[in-house]
C-alpha cells in the first residue's frame, strides 16, 4: 500500500560526513557521522515490525541498524561502545506526518513565521524545503520526545498550498536534514480555504464551488501545458537530424513554475494528501482526484463517521486527526477519539501527525489516547512510525527496527505512547544526539537550589 | 449598602432572568441519593489511596470513605471493579459556555463585567469537559483588559438548568491581565495601553480612583452618622465599585501574567494598594521567580507544556510546575482551552515526567489545588467525608495517556457514564 515512490534523498551525504569526521572521538555532535559501533544492551526492544524483543541487543555501525536479537544471540563487534539499557524501552524514531517544523519560532510574531503564501489559492511552486529553518530552536524539542522524522507541510489555508519536504531532525544543515523534498503536495478542501470573511472583504473564490472550479482549471491548465510540452518534444525530435530544414528548430513554450509543479502529480508520480473533514468536502475533493487520476491519501477525515466504510473502500492510507479536534454538537464526545480504531477496523493504513511545531512532541500520546477508544497498542505504535514510512516511501530505511534501516533509535524509561515516559537516549543515523534544547538550558539554570 | 450593590446586581441577574427550562429537560439530584461505589481504588488526593476502599454518598455528599463503610441495603450500588475512583477534575481557568463573549475588549477597565451574563448553560463544552472528568470550572473573563470582569463558578451538570450549574456560594474571582494582551488590543487602536508602562499605569490609576470613591462615600457616611442632614451621597458607579471590592480584598485576585517581571510587579501593587493576589495564570515563567511567589502565599495556574504562541511564551518550559511547586507556590494545571479541558489527567500526568511530580502531587494540581485557587477547597477536590460527592471512576490509570472516565458524579448524581448510547448523559436527551 505503499502510496509515494519518493526516494530517501541524503544518504550518501551521511556517508560522505563519515569520511571527513574521523577526528572526533565521539559521535555526538549535532550532525557528525557515526565513528564506532554503538550497542543497545539488555533493553525491552519494540521493533515494529517484528515483534517485541526482551533483553535484546540493538547493533549500530555507519548510521545503520547492524544487528538486532537477544542477548545470547548477537555478537557484539570488539570496538563497540556499549551502552546498558536494561529496564529500558528501545524504538524507532517516531515519525509525524505533518509538521509545521522549521517554519515558525513563534505564532503571534509575524516576523518568524514561513507558514503559508495566501495571495492565491493555487499556490503548488511553493516549496517547504525552500524556507525550511534547520537551526529553529523548536527541533530540539521536539527530538527530545524521541521524533526523529517528519513531514513539514504548509500550513492549509490554500487549496494548493505548496509541497512538502520529508526532513530527518538531525543534521549539520537543511541540505543534510532535507531526505525528500517536493515528497507530497496537500489538497485542502474543508471549507478554511474560502475567501469570504466578510462580504465587503470578498474575493474568488468565496465558495466551495469556487474552489472545486478553481482547482479543475488549474488541473486542465497544467494537463494543457503537458500537451504543449509533449507537442514541443515531438517537433524537436522530427526536426532533428534536418538542419537544412527552412523553419529551423521549434522554440520551446513559455515555461510556467505553477504548471510545472502540478505535472508529477497529474502524471502519478507522486501523492497528492487530500484533506477534507466532512463527508460532503471529502466526497467532493475524492471525486476531483479521480477526475484528474491523481494519486493520494487522505487527511484528517475528522467527521466523517458515517462515511468511514466508503474511505475503506478507497483502498488508500488515512492520516487521521488531529482526534483532539472538537466533536460537533450532533456527535458524541468521543467521536473523533475513536476514528483512528474504527479506521483500523475497517483495514485503512492510518498515520497520526501532530499538525503543529511547538507540539510536536506530544505525538506519540495521540496515539496513546486513541487505544484508550479502540485502537490496539501496537497499531498505534505503527501509526507513527512503520505505517507513516510506508505512506511516504521511505520504509526501506525508517519506521523499524531492522538490520540495514537507518539507526533511528530511541530509549526511553516506559510504553512510548505514555505522558510519564522520560525519553534518555536519541540516535539519528547512529549518532548521539545531545539530550539539550533551549528548553533544558533554562531548566538548568533556574532549578538550581 | 452601597457595598452590596455589585452583589444585589448578580443575584437581580439570576433571579429575574426568566427560568428556561431546557430543551433537553431538568434533572436535579433524584430524590433517591444514596450511593455505594465499592472495590475502588479511591484516590483521595488528601489522605493517600485506598486499595479496595469504597464510598459511600449520600445526598450529594461522601458519607464514608474507607476499606469498609456502613451503608444501607437501599443504596445503589457501583462495583468499580478494582478502577480508580478520583475526586472530580477541577479546571481553575476555563472561557467556555459563554458563547465568545469572552472580552469586553472596549476598555482597558471593565470590572463591572459578570460573566454570568454572558453563562451559555447548553454549550456542550460543558458535557465534552465532563466526559473528561471535569466537574468544576472557574468561568473567567479574557485577557484583553488589565481588569476584566467578574468570573463565575460552576458545576458541569450538563442537562440540568442554569441555576443548578451554578456552583453554590462560590466566592466572587475577578480577573485581571497584563503583558501583550492588552498591549495590542489598545496598542492595535492607537490608544493607552501599548506598552508594559501604560498597561501598569491603567492599573495604578484605575485602583487609585477605586481610594477616591471609597473616601467620598466614607466622607458621607461620616457626614450621616454625625447628623448632617444636607449630606448628599455620591454617584453609585458599578465600576468603582467591583474595584472597591478588591481593594476591600471581596474578589479573589487572578491574574493573565506571564513574564517573571510582571509577576514582581504585580505583586508589588497588590501590597502598595493592600489586596492580595490569589494566583498568576498561564504563569510561563514562574520558575524563574517562584521563591518570591511562595513567599507572598500566591498560587499558579499554569499549562503543562504549551509554549511559544507568543513572544511572552518563550521562555515557557514543561518543568515550570515542578519547579515551582518545590519551590513552595501551589500549583494548578488548566486548560485555557476547550480541547484540553478534555484531558486535563494527562496534562497533569506529565508533571510526574517533567520534574518527577508524584502521583499525589500530579493528581492535585488538577483537584484540591485549582479548587484552593476558586476557593473552594473546603467543599471539592479531594475524596473526604463532608465534601460534594463529585466523582470520577476511570477506565485505565487516570495519570497517564491511557486512563478516561467510564462515570462521573456530581453531588452525587451521575451525570456521564460512557457505557450509555448517544451522549453517555443519563439526564440530557436531544431535542427530537
Amino acid at each position: 500500500m505503499t502510496q509515494s515512490s519518493g526516494t530517501v534523498g541524503g544518504r550518501s551525504s551521511v556517508v560522505v560526513g563519515q569520511l571527513l569526521l574521523a577526528l572526533s572521538l565521539f559521535c555526538s555532535s549535532s550532525g557528525t557521522a557515526q565513528q564506532k559501533p554503538l550497542v543497545l544492551k539488555g533493553g525491552k526492544l519494540l521493533t515494529v515490525s517484528h515483534g517485541a524483543i526482551e533483553n535484546g541487543v540493538l547493533v549500530m555501525s555507519a548510521g545503520k541498524i547492524s544487528a538486532i536479537g537477544t542477548v545470547s544471540s548477537i555478537k557484539i563487534p570488539k570496538d563497540a561502545e556499549v551502552i546498558d539499557v536494561t529496564g529500558m524501552t528501545v524504538y524507532p524514531g517516531l515519525i509525524d506526518s505533518e509538521s509545521y517544523l522549521g517554519l515558525t519560532e513563534i505564532s503571534a510574531e509575524g516576523s518568524t513565521n514561513d507558514l503559508i503564501e495566501t495571495s492565491d489559492e493555487i499556490m503548488p511552486h511553493m516549496h517547504v524545503h525552500d524556507a525550511f529553518h534547520a537551526e529553529s530552536e523548536l527541533i530540539p524539542v521536539a527530538r527530545l520526545n524521541g521524533i526523529t522524522d517528519a513531514i513539514v507541510a504548509p500550513q492549509s489555508q490554500d487549496t494548493l498550498p505548496g509541497q512538502d519536504a520529508f526532513v530527518q531532525l538531525d543534521g549539520k544543515s537543511a541540505k543534510d536534514m532535507l531526505l525528500v523534498r517536493d515528497i507530497a503536495m496537500p489538497l485542502n478542501f474543508t471549507g478554511e480555504q474560502r475567501r469570504n470573511e466578510s462580504w465587503e472583504k470578498r474575493k474568488f473564490p468565496q465558495t466551495r464551488m469556487g474552489l472545486a472550479a478553481q482547482l479543475r482549471q488549474a488541473f486542465m491548465d497544467a494537463q494543457d501545458y503537458s500537451e504543449r510540452w509533449a507537442d514541443y518534444e515531438k517537433k524537436k525530435s522530427d526536426t532533428s537530424g534536418k538542419p537544412d530544414d527552412k523553419k529551423g528548430p521549434p522554440s520551446p513554450p513559455k515555461r510556467d513554475l505553477k504548471l510545472e509543479a502540478l505535472l508529477p502529480y497529474l502524471q502519478g508520480k507522486k501523492s497528492i494528501v487530500l484533506a477534507a473533514r466532512e463527508p460532503s468536502d471529502l466526497e467532493t475533493a475524492v471525486g476531483l482526484a479521480q477526475q484528474f487520476k491523481l494519486r493520494f491519501v487522505l487527511n484528517h477525515v475528522s467527521h466523517s463517521q458515517p462515511v468511514l466504510d466508503y474511505v475503506a473502500s478507497l483502498k488508500v492510507p488515512v492520516i487521521v486527526g488531529p482526534i483532539y479536534e472538537s466533536p460537533k454538537n450532533y456527535e458524541r464526545y468521543d467521536a473523533v477519539y475513536r476514528l483512528p480504531g474504527e479506521l483500523y477496523k475497517r483495514g485503512v493504513k492510518i498515520a497520526f501527525a501532530s499538525y503543529d511545531a511547538h507540539a510536536v512532541r506530544n505525538l506519540p500520546y495521540a496515539a496513546g489516547y486513541a487505544t484508550a477508544f479502540g485502537l490496539p497498542h501496537d497499531e498505534a505504535l505503527k501509526a507513527i512510525t512503520l505505517n507513516p514510512a510506508e505512506i511516504w516511501g521511505v520504509a526501506d530505511q525508517l519506521g523499524s527496527l531492522d538490520v540495514g534501516k537507518t539507526a533511528n533509535v530511541v530509549v526511553a524509561d516506559g510504553d512510548p505512547l505514555d505522558v510519564k515516559t522520560d525519553v534518555k537516549r536519541i540516535f539519528i543515523a547512529g549518532r548521539s544526539v545531545p539530550m539539550t534544547s533551549r528548553q533544558t538550558v533554562l531548566r538548568d539554570r533556574y532549578s538550581a537550589k | 449598602m452601597r457595598r452590596e450593590v455589585v452583589k444585589l446586581f448578580s443575584i437581580a441577574a439570576v433571579v429575574l432572568i426568566p427560568f428556561h427550562s431546557p430543551a433537553q429537560q431538568s434533572a436535579g439530584p433524584s430524590s433517591h441519593n444514596e450511593v455505594l461505589i465499592k472495590n475502588a481504588v479511591v484516590m483521595t488526593v488528601t489522605h493517600g489511596n485506598i486499595q479496595n476502599g469504597s464510598v459511600y454518598v449520600k445526598d450529594g455528599k461522601i458519607a464514608a470513605v474507607g476499606k469498609e463503610v456502613n451503608a444501607p441495603s437501599t443504596a445503589a450500588v457501583i462495583d468499580a471493579g478494582g478502577k480508580y475512583l478520583t475526586p472530580g477534575i477541577i479546571d481553575s481557568h476555563s472561557h467556555i459556555a459563554l458563547d465568545d463573549d469572552v472580552n469586553e475588549a472596549t476598555s482597558p477597565v471593565t470590572p463591572q463585567m459578570m460573566m454570568m451574563d454572558a453563562f451559555d448553560y447548553q454549550d456542550k463544552a460543558i458535557y465534552r469537559g465532563l466526559a473528561g472528568g471535569v466537574t468544576t470550572s472557574l468561568l473567567l473573563h479574557g485577557s484583553a483588559n488589565m481588569i476584566g470582569g467578574q468570573a463565575i463558578v460552576i458545576k458541569h451538570k450538563y442537562g440540568a438548568n442554569r441555576d443548578a450549574m451554578l456552583f453554590p456560594g462560590a466566592p466572587r474571582s475577578i480577573k485581571f491581565a497584563s503583558g501583550e494582551n492588552p498591549k495590542r488590543v489598545y496598542g492595535g487602536k492607537d490608544q493607552l495601553p501599548s506598552t508594559r508602562m501604560g498597561n501598569f499605569a491603567v492599573q495604578r490609576a484605575a485602583l487609585v480612583e477605586a481610594q477616591d470613591y471609597m473616601r467620598e462615600w466614607d466622607d458621607y457616611d461620616a457626614k450621616v452618622k454625625r447628623g448632617d442632614k444636607d449630606a448628599k451621597p455620591p454617584k453609585h458607579d458599578l465600576r468603582l465599585e467591583a474595584l472597591a471590592d478588591v481593594l476591600r480584598g471581596k474578589l479573589l485576585v487572578q491574574i493573565h501574567c506571564y513574564r517573571a517581571d510582571e509577576f514582581l510587579t504585580e505583586m508589588a501593587m497588590a501590597k502598595e494598594f493592600g489586596y492580595k493576589v490569589r494566583a498568576f495564570h498561564h504563569a510561563l515563567e514562574a520558575y524563574k521567580v517562584a521563591g518570591d511567589l511562595a513567599a507572598q502565599g500566591v498560587a499558579i495556574a499554569t499549562f503543562s507544556d504549551w509554549w511559544g504562541f507568543k513572544q511572552e511564551a518563550w521562555d515557557a518550559i514543561p518543568w515550570n510546575a515542578v519547579i515551582s511547586m518545590r519551590k513552595g507556590v501551589r500549583v494548578a494545571i488548566k486548560s485555557d482551552s476547550e480541547d484540553f479541558a478534555r484531558r486535563l489527567n494527562q496534562e497533569a500526568a506529565k508533571t510526574m515526567r517533567y520534574g518527577g511530580a508524584t502521583e499525589e502531587e500530579a493528581l492535585k494540581m488538577i483537584t484540591i489545588s485549582p479548587a484552593w485557587i476558586i476557593g473552594v477547597d473546603d467543599r471539592v477536590g479531594s475524596i473526604e467525608v463532608g465534601k460534594d460527592a463529585d466523582l470520577v471512576l476511570w477506565d485505565g490509570y487516570p495519570l497517564s495517556s491511557f486512563g478516561v472516565p467510564d462515570k462521573v458524579l456530581i453531588d452525587g448524581d451521575t451525570y456521564f457514564d460512557r457505557s450509555l448510547p448517544g451522549f453517555g448523559m443519563p439526564h440530557y436527551r436531544e431535542e427530537e
